[in-house]
């Protein structure tokens, strides 16, 4: 079953994000929005973590979260795919059930 | 598809009602049907038609009302939570003995077998808060 886990909570704030990571199983998405979108800037503590996440889990980012907070996609871990909120939607609908990780 | 919207965040303390309120709109422009909007815990304050933000910034709470109007939304608030943070309507705040009641146009407060009916019937549950 494909779930779409979304983290709104930056992991230097929380460990939502770690937990998340730890939880996902292959083939899951996970959406970074809110405060959650700094972990998608490349160089930080936390990129090796989720570079290795990325081996089996696709990783989103709400492109108007990082926008409000003047991270430009150019600082993005690579392979890290920018989406507006159609495309949360699209997430939503596309796997089977959603995880907020809160 | 169907989505069921849950907000457990009040307005103005972080983010979750915009996120929210963003995430409805696009489903609605897509297509799709909003089945509920529940409103629990620190989200019921999303509610009260008492709040009065300054002018140039965004009324959280008139904005769900106009999107509760403008799509017919079924937009319901937890009794149990409503109470303890002092949102009422007509009926509860005359059996509480209270002088008033301040629920906003387009809420309507339930309980919260309306949020495992929201589960059940939507395809999707989305969460949103803190």
């Amino acid at each position: 079953m494909a779930i779409l886990h979304t983290v709104n909570k930056s992991p230097f704030e929380r460990d939502a994000l770690e937990s998340c990571l730890k939880h996902a199983l292959a083939g899951s998405s996970v959406l970074l929005f809110e405060d959650g979108v700094a972990a998608a800037v490349d160089g930080t503590a936390y990129a090796d973590q989720i570079k290795g996440a990325m081996e089996n889990v696709s990783l989103f980012v709400l492109g108007e979260d990082l926008k409000a907070r003047g991270l430009g996609e150019h600082k993005l871990i690579d392979g890290i795919t920018v989406v507006d909120y159609k495309g949360f939607v699209e997430l939503a609908g596309k796997n089977d059930t959603v995880q907020s990780w809160l | 598809m169907k989505f069921s919207i849950l907000i457990n965040e009040g307005p103005y303390q972080h983010q979750a009602s915009d996120s929210a309120y963003k995430f409805i709109e696009a489903a609605l422009e897509a297509g799709h049907e909003i089945f509920r909007v529940f409103f629990y815990h620190d989200g019921v304050n999303n509610s009260t038609r008492y709040t009065v933000p300054p002018q140039d910034d965004r009324n959280i709470q008139v904005r769900w009302s106009e999107l509760a109007e403008k799509h017919d939304l079924d937009m319901v608030v937890c009794i149990a939570a409503a109470q303890r943070r002092g949102i009422l309507d007509e009926n509860e705040a005359q059996r509480q003995g209270k002088d008033g009641d301040n629920i906003a146009p387009g809420f309507r407060i339930s309980g919260l077998g309306q949020l495992i009916e929201a589960g059940i019937q939507a395809d999707r549950l989305v969460t949103f808060g803190d």
